[in-house]
């Protein structure tokens, strides 16, 4: 120990700090490289669909002519899709989440609930698009409608609802709850008017969150049989339909050029449509954040 | 380490009970041989007292010595505490609270309870006081009426009549504690329990705490379970001490304080320990 030099570098340590400095750059690069390609993609789809990006390309069905073609039927699609899925969602999973954080005895069978849900989150949103053609367009004769969409990608969304609302309903100090219980209120009063209520910033941005990720998912639609060319709007739940990931990926499979260009415009509104989703979750957790203590 | 001390420091069993409990004739809550349990582990160990009516019983004892766990038995709060459970009676006029048959939510109607740390609602004032009564039925019309009176009773209307739409977070601690209080007595409980509700504030607002209890007593039965001995004697008619979740003495706060029949008793109110 003694005959080492007391402050100055050996190599040995020169050897650490030459392998911490590699290791820094390593993750350095391995951070920009997302940031770059997020970056190129964005770049070029903006360069090749901004071309047809126009009033008109939101206006009109689509069409086997490149300069007439339009995304409004999937747009609607999407819309619907995205309506009755939350319409059966967002009861359901917050449900769910209400019994499991309120009501249910904390043992082995909640456990293996919680731990199934968490599974759940996980599986591949292609199984989920066999289960909904088995179920809800064979079995329960619901066809290729919007509506047999929409209970498949309900089933892919639930996980996350119930998740989310669960650790929203968590944050919700005991204090608040020991306080209605003190004065009498039953359990449903009390989540009624005071666990709900200051859960809900955080059950919205998760309800938020989820149809969000919901709204890009093409997979679990394709096999039900969600349509590529929809030359009219669904006028109700048992319709048939498009959505706005299917679209653009039956132009961007075509061999022409101008349908590429189609698909990145369909890209950049689709885009658009989840930065006003994801948006809107960030502005309510900033808007409603931390009231309750 | 308080654990350790305790065990050492207690007293061997006493096999005269009886001599430590006051004599006590319009009892309206009575204990017999409370034991409650977290997950298994003893925290109050047979427990019997008496609650006389229209008296202020202050519950005393060190940290951990099941004074709160006890108190929060008396209206039937430990149920939302996961893996308590409770052996023995607890009667109130008679009737055992946790008799098959006993709505959980009429016990607490009637046995109202106050907390360490002010938790009103993050509503109005006015909604503060008059929910719970609301969820019993008490009529829109009659509301105005009952915050007021509840508000005044506990000594907060001058304060907070000309705002009362304003949320209940925007008072002071003081306030916001008083303001608690006020929402227990909305519900016009015969009893009112009230776990350490000092020792969030200072010295002036726990005075007129204090000061409100004592005028509270004519109507109400309370009990208070505090860390503060000079609270305890200043506010209270009857002293449990509590150690180790046993009760170790229970009796006239005079004599407790002045006159303690147990040694052990003796160290904690003269602070040679706790």
């Amino acid at each position: 120990m003694s005959d080492l030099p007391v402050l100055g570098i050996s190599p040995q340590l020169a050897a650490r700090r030459r392998k911490d400095s590699m290791f820094r750059a390593l993750c350095l690069a391995a951070t920009l490289s997302g940031v770059a390609l997020l970056a190129i993609l964005l770049f070029s789809m903006m360069r090749s669909g901004v071309e047809f990006l126009s009033w008109d390309f939101l206006a009109n069905f689509p069409s086997r002519f490149p300069e007439k073609a339009g995304i409004k039927s999937a747009l609607a699609g999407t819309a619907w899709m995205m309506g009755l899925t939350a319409l059966v969602a967002v009861p359901v999973g917050v449900a769910a989440a209400i019994y499991l954080e309120e009501y249910a005895t904390k043992g082995r069978i909640s456990r293996l609930i919680e731990v199934n849900i968490a599974n759940l989150a996980g599986v591949p949103s292609i199984v989920y698009r066999l289960l909904g053609l088995a179920i809800f367009v064979r079995w329960m004769g619901l066809q290729r409608s919007v509506m047999a969409g929409s209970l498949t990608m309900s089933l892919l969304i639930l996980p996350m609802i119930i998740i989310a609302s669960r650790e929203a309903i968590r944050a919700v100090p005991i204090s608040l709850r020991t306080a209605a219980y003190a004065v009498g209120a039953t359990r449903w009063q009390t989540v009624r008017f005071h666990v709900l209520p200051s859960a809900l910033p955080g059950v919205l941005t998760g309800v938020i969150l989820a149809l969000s990720r919901a709204i890009g998912e093409t997979a679990p639609l394709i096999m039900i049989g969600a349509l590529t060319y929809v030359a009219f709007l669904p006028e109700g739940p048992m319709d048939e339909f498009t959505v706005l990931p299917i679209q653009i990926f039956n132009w961007a499979s075509r061999p022409q050029a101008d349908f590429h260009a189609l698909a990145a415009s369909g890209i950049i509104v689709l885009l658009a449509v989840l930065l006003v989703f994801n948006g809107t979750a960030a502005w309510i957790r900033h808007r409603f954040g931390g009231r309750n203590q | 380490m308080m654990g350790n001390l305790a065990e050492k420091l207690t007293v061997e069993p006493r096999t005269e009970r009886k001599s430590i409990h006051p004599r006590i004739d319009n009892a309206v809550l009575k204990a017999e041989e409370v034991v409650i349990r977290y997950s298994g582990e003893a925290a109050v160990k047979g427990v019997s007292l008496e609650i006389p009516e229209h008296r202020i019983t202050a519950i005393i004892g060190p940290s951990g010595c099941g004074k709160s766990t006890f108190l929060r038995a008396l209206n039937r709060m430990n149920e939302f505490i996961e893996g308590v459970t409770m052996e023995g009676r607890i009667l109130y006029r008679g009737v055992d609270l946790y008799e098959r048959g006993v709505d959980p939510v009429e016990v607490r109607r009637r046995i109202g309870m106050v907390f360490q740390k002010p938790n009103p609602f993050p509503k109005s004032i006015f909604e503060n006081v008059v929910w719970g009564p609301g969820i019993h039925g008490t009529k829109k019309s009659e509301r105005a009426d009952l915050a007021e009176r509840s508000l005044r009773q506990a000594g907060l209307w001058d304060e907070v009549k000309d705002r009362l739409d304003q949320s209940g977070l925007s008072l002071s601690g003081g306030q916001q504690q008083r303001l608690c209080i006020a929402r227990a007595l909305a519900m016009e409980p015969e009893i009112l329990l009230m776990d350490e509700p000092c020792s969030a504030l200072d010295p002036v607002s726990t005075g007129r705490i204090e000061d409100l209890l004592l005028e509270l007593k004519e109507r109400y039965s309370i009990i208070i379970v505090t860390h503060n001995m000079q609270q305890a004697a200043r506010v209270s008619d009857l002293t449990a001490f509590f150690d180790s979740g046993h009760l170790v003495e229970y009796g006239e706060t005079d004599q407790v304080f002045t006159r303690p029949r147990e040694s052990r008793t003796e160290d904690y109110v003269t602070g040679r320990f706790g």
